[in-house]
């Protein structure tokens, strides 16, 4: 049974129609990436799968347990977004820190308000996250002293706390300079092969070929293109996305 | 008239006009924070109401204000006003409210959706992302509006004179009014020694805040 299963998911802003009925599906421990220019709907697909926005159709299953349904998504309760939330954790484009709160207090905000444990359980386990994504000197540094880098790296920390089922990155490194992608990057590698299952919108093609186990083109809404990174950057079906990967070559080498 | 004699009775005076002023920001601080979620609510009609009523405090004089809030009671319901300083506190927490709500909604609106958003997707509730994410924030961004705002209440308190409350230049006037003139230029030192300990006040809490950036 895959861990996510999404089927026919539309969204519209006001005309616009953004998503056109998207479906795929993504099993545990899997890297997805999401590729294809700006405007196509990645972010937004993202985004509703976070519950950030509320998609206008379509059926989101976690699990095999259907969390969402387009025909009812206007009884959820807030507290039934906020539980539907949890199975996701998601990293942002801008990091998105609590600029008041020290890397410690970032990560175990949420934990302790969501009484997820005592509070020496709740730090221990924060610190553990910190170290993984190596930042054990910066614990008590705020988020104003740290790089871009090490603020994304933080915010993965953060996600990770509460144990999310699929963990998001929307363009993880589109506000970083090139020399501090790569250390956010690493993070993610390293996820990978702790096994999390992770859906990644991305600008990084080379990132997107070498750590996914499948890769989803995204064009004016719909899928284009789905398939294992070789599929894709190797033997790209479609002429959108030949036109894409060329284009991409030739600005990014 | 000795001067420590005009001291006391200026002192005096200038205890309303301290009373005054720490009751107006005890009432309009969270009348304020309620005025500025009504004015951001999504509920258009209510919004719109409150828009006119802080439209209408603030395009009115606060003595104008003090005026109605004190006849106007006794005038259409046959009930005077008799106690002064409870007409000039409704009036002051009445407008200031409308002020610090404008300013309260700017900090608000000035914190970034990403703040709101990563608090989303960490399942926190609505209450949870205002008081333990967002409020401090914007506490540190409206600290020099606010403080700009209490210092002109300061000396603002002294215009409840016009409803005859007690407070430091109506003292000063009285005196005046024997042909002492120098009393009413001399309470200029205790405005100028209160807001010089606000300006500390209010140095120190930004110097407090000055921990993050935001």
């Amino acid at each position: 049974m895959p861990i996510l299963e999404v089927k026919n998911i539309q969204k519209s802003f006001g005309k616009t129609e953004v998503l056109k009925g998207l479906s795929f599906s993504l099993d545990k421990g899997e890297v997805l990436s999401i590729i294809g220019s700006s405007g196509s709907g990645k972010t937004t697909l993202l985004r509703c799968i976070n519950f950030l926005e509320i998609a206008d159709e379509g059926e989101i299953y976690v699990n095999g347990k259907r969390i969402f349904d387009g025909n009812s998504a206007k009884n959820l309760t807030d507290a039934e977004i906020r539980d539907n939330r949890l199975h996701f954790g998601l990293v942002f484009q801008s990091f998105n820190l609590f600029p008041q709160y020290n890397v410690l207090q970032n990560i175990t905000l949420a934990p302790s308000l969501l009484k997820r444990g005592t509070e020496e359980e709740i730090k221990a386990k924060a610190l553990a996250l910190i170290e993984r994504v190596g930042l054990s000197d910066k614990i008590n540094n705020y988020p104003c002293e740290l790089s871009g880098g090490q603020q994304q790296r933080v915010a993965i920390a953060r996600a990770l706390a509460l144990e999310p089922d699929i963990l998001c990155f929307d363009e993880p490194t589109s506000a970083l300079d090139p020399e501090l992608t790569g250390e956010v990057l690493r993070v993610i590698k390293d996820l990978k092969s702790a096994d999390s299952t992770m859906i990644v919108v991305t600008h990084e093609m080379e990132f997107a070929r070498n750590v996914s186990d499948k890769v989803i083109f995204m064009a004016d809404g719909i899928i284009e293109e789905i398939g294992t990174p070789d599929e894709i950057f190797l033997n790209p079906k479609s002429q959108k996305t030949r036109s894409f990967l060329k284009k991409d070559i030739e600005t990014n080498g | 008239m000795s001067f420590q004699q005009v001291s006391l009775s200026l002192a005096a005076g200038f205890l309303e006009n301290c009373r005054l002023f720490l009751e107006t920001l005890l009432f309009s601080i969270p009348l304020g924070l309620i005025i500025s979620f009504g004015s951001m609510s999504k509920f258009k009609p209510l919004s719109f109401l409150i828009k006119i009523f802080v439209w209408c405090i603030r395009g009115t004089p606060l003595m104008l204000q003090l005026f109605v809030v004190f006849y106007v009671p006794g005038l259409l319901f046959g009930v005077p006003m008799r106690n002064r300083m409870l007409a000039a506190l409704v009036a002051f927490v009445i407008n200031y409210a409308c002020y610090f709500s404008e300013i309260f909604r700017g900090g608000i609106e000035s914190i970034p959706r990403g703040q709101y958003e990563a608090g989303q997707v960490l399942g926190l509730t609505k209450a949870q992302i205002f008081f333990k994410i967002v409020l401090l924030q914007v506490v540190k961004r409206i600290v020099p509006p606010m403080s700009n705002e209490i210092i002109t209440l300061v000396k603002d308190t002294s215009l409840a004179r016009v409803i005859a409350v007690g407070e430091i230049l109506l003292a000063a006037e009285r005196f005046a009014g024997k042909g002492i003139i120098w009393p009413l230029f001399y309470t200029g030192a205790y405005f100028l020694i209160f807001c010089g300990g606000l300006t500390i006040l209010f140095g120190f809490i930004e110097k407090k805040l000055s921990y993050f950036k935001a």
